[in-house]
C-alpha cells in the first residue's frame, strides 16, 4: 500500500494530524462564531497559526531521540535564563511581565518552560543509573531543575504556569519509579501546606478566586461573574445546543473571554452537550495516543517523555474544562486547540512534535528489527 | 507485583537494599502510567459528568439566568395627561423629547463620567451643581437627569459613546412642558423625579424607570395618579453593557387623562404679567358656578426649570428673594383684608336691622374707649351713611356702628361669605386666616373682648387675616347671592351655586355703594373699564403692616413697611358675571391694587386694549416675565461671585467691597 504513496509522505502520522485538524478546525468554526459571525479577529488567525505550528511539529517530527537528548540540558538552561531575563527586565523597567521581546517575536518562556521541563527531567531519570532511583540523589537534582523554574515563574507572578510545571515535572519524577511514600507523604503535606499557603501566601485577589468558584452565586457580579456566566452558557445550551452563531451569552458579551478562556463555554452555548462531548472525546483520543506512545516506546527517555507531555497536554484540558464548568477556580489555562492565543499554542504543538517524533521512532525501531 | 512487594517490605528492611534493575523499573513504569492513564480518564468522566449534569439536570435553571441576562424588560414611562384650560387650551402637555439620565448605582467612576458629561453636553457649573447634589443624596438606584431637551446630535454622539459611560441612560421620551411658563408656577406645581421617599411610599417600578416623574406640588402633585397613566413595555435584548441590540416585543403606554381646568389660560397668564415686579395675587371667578378663571400668585417660578431639576443658582435666586417666589400667595399668603371687609360689615350692619340711611358724623376720628381712633381721612367725612361708608370707606362709620351692632353678628356674616373658611379644593394646603370673635380671643388668648377689638376688625385690621381666594369668593357671593364654592376643576355642566339667603335688597344696597367706589363719588374712580357698557363693583382696602412712626406706608418708606394694597370688585353691575380680587403685598395702598384689577377685568371684555396696556407697563418694567427673570439671575450670579471673590480676598479688602445687604428692590 505504500507503492503509491511517496514513503516520506506515506511515513507521515497521518491520524494524528488528522485529530488535530479536525479539532483546531472546530476552533476556527468556534472563534468564527465567537466574533459574531467573522473570520476576523480570531478564527482566521486561529487556523493560520494552527498551520504555521503544525509544520514546527512536522520539524520536530524528523529529529531523532539523539538529538533531543543532546539538546535536552542546553535548551533548558536557555529558557531558564530566559525566564530570568524577563524577571530582570520587569525590574528594571518596573511592573511585572511575562513577555520577552524579541523584536519580530514575542516569547514567553514559562510557556516553552511547560515541555522543557518535561525533557530535562526526564533526561535527568534517564541518565539516572537504575540502582539509584531509591537515594537521595534521585530527588535533589530533580527539585532544582523544577524549583529554578518554578520559582521565577512564581516571582512574575503566575501561580498557574507554576503549578503546571512543578505538576509535569513531578509526573514524570512519579512514572521515573521514585518510591510510592514520597508522593503519599507530599500529597498529605499539601494538604497542610494548602490552607496555610491560602491564609498566609495568596493576594487578596487570589483568595476571592479560589473561594467565589466554590461558591460564585455569591458575587455574581463580582468574582464568581465568569463562573457563573460561563455556567449559564453551558447550562442554557442543554443537550443539542441554541444552534450555531445563536448564542446569546457570547454574542451579547456577557461571557467573559469567551474566545480564549471560555472558549468551550461559547463551544458549548451552542453546539451543547453532544458538542461537549465530541470534544472531550477528540481530547481522549489524543491522550490515549499519548500515554499509548510511553508505554509502546522503547527509550526509557522516551516513554517518560511521552508520558510527562501527555500529562502537560491533560493539564491543560482539564484544569481548563473544570475551570468553565465551575469546578476549579478561575486561572488563566487556554484549552489547546480551541482557545485563541499563540504561546500555549506554540507550546502545546511542541509537545505534539515531540510525540509524533517518538511514534515516528517507535515505529523506525520496530520496522527495523522486524526487516 | 515486584514493586509492590518492595514497598510493603521497606519499613522492616531499612539497611538491606534491593538491587532494582531497569527491566524492573519499566514495569513500575508501566503500572503507573496506566494508574496515571486511569486517573485522567476519570478526569474525563468527571467533566462529562458535570457538564451533563449542568446542561441537562439544570438545564432549565441556567436557560432561565440565560434568558434574564438576554432580555430587558423596561418600563416605558406613560405620557402625562395634559392638562388643560376651560377651553381646551394647555397649561401643562409634554414634548417629544432626547434626554439623558444617570443610574448611579451602575456608574464606575462618577467624576469622569460626569466630567465627560459635562463636556459632551455642555453643561454649565448650575447644572453640574445640580447633578452633584442629586448624586450626593440619590439612593442609588432612581435615576439622576442629567439633562433633558437634547439636540438629535448631541443624543447621537452620547449614545455612541456609551460603552464608555456606565450608568448612562439616554432616551427618548417626552418631557413635561408648561407654555405659560412662571405664570402658572403656583397653580399646577411641577414634576421631579421620584424621591427616594416617594419611592418607600409606593414601591412601583415604574416609579424608579428612568425619563418618569412625578407631580411634586400643586395640581400635577392633587392629581398624580389621573395624571400618570399606564406605562408601557419593551421587551430588549441586550449585551452586557446594556447596549439595546434589538427590540423584541412592545407594549405602547397609555397616557394619562387630561384634566381640564375652571382656568383660562390667558386670562391666567395675563394676570401673572400685569402683576409685574409687585408681589402678590389675583384672583379672578365666575361669581354664579364657582369656577375658578385665574389665580395666579406673583414673583413665581417657572415650572419648566423645576421639572427639568432646577439649577443651584436658580433655587437659591427664588429662596433667597424677599419677595418669596415660592409660596403661593393666592391660598397661603394672609393679610389684613382692610377696608375690602366693608361691604360684608355693611351687609352685617343691614341684617342686623340697621337702617342704611342712619348717619354718623366723621370728624377724621371716633374716641373708643380711652383711645382715639382715626380715619383714613383725617379731615373727616362729615355725615356719613352707610352707603358713603362704603364707596369713600369711612372708618369713623363702622367704628361706630360696629360697636353698637356687637363683633358677633359680623363675625358671622363674615364666615357667611367664605372669610375665615378653608374651600375644598385640590391643593396641598391653604391657611385660612382668622375672623375674630370674643369666643376666638378668649380661648386663644385668654383675655376678654375689648371694644377697640370690633373696631379694628370693622376696617379688616388687628387679628383679622385672610388670603387673596377668600377675598375673590366673598366679592363672589356679595355680587351672586350665590353660597360660590371656588372650583379649579372645569365642571361638565354649569351648576350654578345655590342660594346664600342674604336679603336681595340689602346685597342691592351695597352693591350699589361698591359701584359708587368706582362710577361715584367713591375712592376708586380710576378702577372704571375702560370698556363702554360695563360697569362694575368695588371696594378698595389698604392695610397698614406697621405702626404709624414708620412713615404713613406709602412708596416712600422701606418695601417691608408699606401698606398692603387690595382691591375685590365685580362686573358687570347689573348682571354680575365675574368677581375677582387683588391684593398687592406691600403695594404701598389700594392704589397699587385696582389697577391691576381694572386691567384683568378689561381682558375679559376687551383683549386688545387690555394687552396694549400691558404692554407698555412691561416696557417700563424692563420686559416680561422671562426676560426680567433671566436679567435678575444673571445679577444674582455676578453678586454670588462677588461675595465669593470678597470672601476669598483678604479681610480688610472684602469690608470695603462687600454688597450692600439691601435686597435689590424693583420698582
Amino acid at each position: 500500500m505504500s507503492g503509491i504513496i511517496p514513503a516520506p509522505i506515506a511515513q507521515m502520522p497521518w491520524k494524528i494530524i488528522f485529530l488535530l485538524l479536525v479539532i483546531a478546525g472546530f476552533g476556527v468554526v468556534v472563534l468564527y462564531s465567537a466574533a459574531g459571525g467573522s473570520m476576523s479577529p480570531w478564527a482566521a488567525r486561529h487556523g493560520i497559526r494552527f498551520a504555521v505550528f503544525l509544520v514546527m511539529a512536522l520539524v520536530l517530527w524528523r529529529f531523532n531521540e539523539k538529538l533531543f537528548k543532546f539538546f535536552t540540558f542546553p535548551v533548558y538552561i536557555v529558557i531558564a535564563l530566559m525566564l530570568l531575563g524577563v524577571e530582570l527586565m520587569g525590574a528594571v523597567g518596573g511592573g511585572s511581565q511575562r513577555w520577552l521581546d524579541l523584536g519580530l517575536i514575542r516569547i514567553q518562556p514559562s510557556e516553552l518552560m511547560k515541555p522543557a521541563i518535561i525533557l530535562a527531567v526526564a533526561r535527568f531519570y534517564d541518565m539516572l543509573p537504575a540502582g539509584q532511583i531509591r537515594t537521595w540523589n534521585a530527588i535533589w537534582p530533580a527539585l532544582l531543575l523544577m524549583g529554578i523554574p518554578a520559582s521565577l515563574v512564581l516571582l512574575q507572578p503566575d501561580l498557574g504556569t507554576t503549578l503546571t510545571i512543578l505538576a509535569g515535572g513531578m509526573t514524570v519524577a512519579f512514572l521515573a519509579g521514585l518510591p510510592l511514600r514520597l508522593f503519599v507523604i507530599g500529597a498529605a503535606s499539601l494538604a497542610v501546606i494548602a490552607p496555610l499557603a491560602y491564609f498566609f501566601g495568596l493576594e487578596e485577589y487570589q483568595q476571592r478566586r479560589v473561594t467565589t468558584f466554590l461558591d460564585p452565586e455569591s458575587d455574581p457580579l463580582g468574582a464568581g461573574y465568569h463562573i457563573m456566566q460561563s455556567q449559564i452558557a453551558i447550562g442554557s445550551g442543554g443537550m443539542t445546543g441554541k444552534g450555531y452563531l445563536q448564542g446569546s451569552q457570547s454574542h451579547l458579551d456577557y461571557l467573559p473571554e469567551g474566545h480564549t478562556d471560555f472558549v468551550f463555554a461559547t463551544m458549548a452555548e451552542e453546539w451543547g452537550l453532544i458538542g461537549g462531548f465530541a470534544v472531550i472525546f477528540a481530547f481522549f483520543l489524543l491522550l490515549r495516543w499519548g500515554l499509548g506512545l510511553a508505554v509502546n516506546a522503547k527509550s526509557r527517555y522516551s516513554k517518560l517523555v511521552a508520558a510527562g507531555l501527555t500529562t502537560t497536554m491533560f493539564f491543560y484540558i482539564a484544569i481548563n474544562l473544570m475551570m468553565v464548568m465551575g469546578l476549579a477556580p478561575v486561572v488563566g489555562i487556554p484549552l489547546p486547540f480551541l482557545s485563541y492565543g499563540g504561546s500555549s499554542m506554540m507550546t502545546i504543538m511542541i509537545c505534539i512534535g515531540i510525540l509524533m517524533s517518538i511514534e515516528r521512532e517507535m515505529k523506525y525501531t520496530r520496522r527495523s528489527t522486524l526487516s | 507485583m515486584i514493586g509492590k512487594r518492595k514497598t510493603r517490605k521497606r519499613p522492616k528492611a531499612r539497611k538491606k537494599r534491593k538491587v532494582i534493575t531497569a527491566a524492573a523499573q519499566n514495569i513500575t513504569f508501566n503500572r503507573r502510567t496506566l494508574f496515571l492513564g486511569g486517573a485522567q480518564a476519570s478526569v474525563g468522566l468527571l467533566l462529562a459528568g458535570r457538564m451533563s449534569y449542568i446542561a441537562v439536570a439544570e438545564n432549565e435553571r441556567w436557560e432561565m439566568l440565560s434568558e434574564s441576562n438576554r432580555v430587558n424588560l423596561t418600563l416605558i414611562p406613560p405620557r402625562r395627561g395634559w392638562i388643560v384650560d376651560r377651553d381646551g387650551k394647555p397649561l401643562a402637555n409634554n414634548r417629544a423629547d432626547f434626554r439623558v439620565d444617570v443610574i448611579p448605582d451602575r456608574m464606575k467612576d462618577k467624576d469622569a463620567t460626569l466630567a465627560k458629561l459635562t463636556d459632551l453636553l455642555r453643561l454649565n457649573d448650575d447644572e453640574v451643581g445640580r447633578i452633584r447634589k442629586d448624586l450626593e443624596e440619590s439612593r442609588g438606584f432612581a435615576p439622576i437627569e442629567i439633562a433633558s431637551g437634547l439636540n438629535y446630535e448631541q443624543f447621537a454622539a452620547l449614545s455612541v459613546r456609551l460603552p464608555d459611560l456606565p450608568g448612562v441612560a439616554p432616551l427618548r421620551g417626552f418631557s413635561r412642558q408648561y407654555p405659560s411658563g412662571a405664570a402658572v408656577g403656583h397653580l399646577l406645581g411641577y414634576v421631579g423625579t421620584v424621591s427616594a421617599e416617594e419611592y418607600e411610599e409606593e414601591k412601583n417600578p415604574l416609579l424608579i424607570t428612568p425619563g418618569f416623574k412625578i407631580g411634586k406640588d400643586g395640581l400635577e402633585k392633587q392629581f398624580e395618579q389621573e395624571l400618570r397613566g399606564k406605562p408601557g413595555a419593551k421587551r430588549v435584548e441586550v449585551t452586557a453593557r446594556g447596549k439595546i441590540v434589538r427590540e423584541l416585543s412592545k407594549r405602547e403606554d397609555v397616557p394619562g387623562k387630561p384634566m381640564k381646568l375652571a382656568i383660562n389660560a390667558d386670562l391666567q397668564e395675563y394676570a401673572a404679567r400685569r402683576m409685574g415686579p409687585e408681589s402678590g395675587g389675583v384672583v379672578v371667578m365666575d361669581c354664579h358656578t364657582g369656577e375658578l378663571l385665574a389665580m395666579s400668585s406673583m414673583p413665581s417660578f417657572d415650572p419648566n426649570s423645576f421639572s427639568d431639576g432646577i439649577g443651584y443658582n436658580e433655587y437659591g435666586m427664588l429662596r433667597e428673594d424677599d419677595h418669596v417666589p415660592l409660596r403661593n400667595k393666592v391660598l397661603k399668603g394672609l393679610f389684613p383684608p382692610g377696608s375690602t371687609v366693608k361691604p360684608m360689615v355693611g351687609l352685617a350692619f343691614l341684617e342686623a336691622g340697621l337702617d342704611p340711611n342712619e348717619t354718623v358724623n366723621c370728624s377724621g376720628g371716633l374716641r373708643v374707649g380711652n383711645r382715639r381712633f382715626n380715619c383714613w381721612n383725617r379731615r373727616g367725612h362729615g355725615r356719613v351713611d352707610m352707603a358713603k361708608g362704603i364707596y369713600q370707606s369711612c372708618d369713623v362709620y363702622f367704628y361706630y356702628f360696629a360697636q353698637r351692632i356687637g363683633m358677633n353678628a359680623i363675625a358671622a356674616m363674615a364666615h357667611k361669605l367664605g372669610l375665615g373658611e378653608e374651600f375644598p379644593l385640590p391643593v396641598t394646603s391653604q391657611f385660612y386666616g382668622t375672623v375674630p370673635d370674643p369666643a376666638w380671643k378668649q380661648k386663644k388668648y385668654n383675655k376678654s373682648w375689648q371694644a377697640f377689638d370690633t373696631v379694628n376688625a370693622t376696617i379688616g385690621q388687628g387679628y383679622m387675616l385672610s388670603n387673596p381666594l377668600q377675598l375673590a369668593v366673598m366679592s363672589s357671593r356679595i355680587a351672586s347671592g350665590r353660597n360660590v364654592m371656588p372650583k379649579l376643576l372645569m365642571p361638565k355642566k354649569r351648576i350654578l351655586a345655590p342660594n346664600l339667603y342674604i336679603a336681595p335688597e340689602h346685597l342691592e344696597y351695597v352693591r350699589n355703594a361698591m359701584a359708587d367706589v368706582v362710577h361715584g363719588p367713591g375712592t376708586a374712580r380710576r378702577a372704571a373699564l375702560p370698556v363702554p357698557n360695563i360697569k362694575m363693583g368695588g371696594k378698595t382696602g389698604t392695610a397698614q403692616v406697621v405702626g404709624l412712626q414708620f412713615g404713613r406706608g406709602g412708596k416712600d418708606v422701606q418695601w417691608k413697611f408699606r401698606d398692603h394694597g387690595l382691591f375685590i370688585c365685580f362686573a358687570p353691575l347689573d348682571n354680575p358675571r365675574y368677581a375677582a380680587s387683588v391684593v398687592i403685598e406691600h403695594g404701598g395702598g389700594s392704589g397699587a391694587a385696582y389697577p391691576v384689577a381694572r386691567d384683568v377685568l378689561t381682558f375679559l371684555y376687551d383683549r386688545q386694549k387690555a394687552m396694549k396696556t400691558l404692554e407698555a407697563l412691561e416696557a417700563s418694567w424692563g420686559g416680561t416675565i422671562e426676560q426680567r427673570a433671566e436679567r435678575k439671575m444673571a445679577a444674582y450670579i455676578a453678586r454670588k461671585n462677588a461675595e465669593k471673590a470678597a470672601a476669598n480676598a483678604p479681610p480688610a479688602a472684602s469690608a470695603a467691597t462687600a454688597p450692600e445687604e439691601q435686597p435689590e428692590a424693583d420698582n
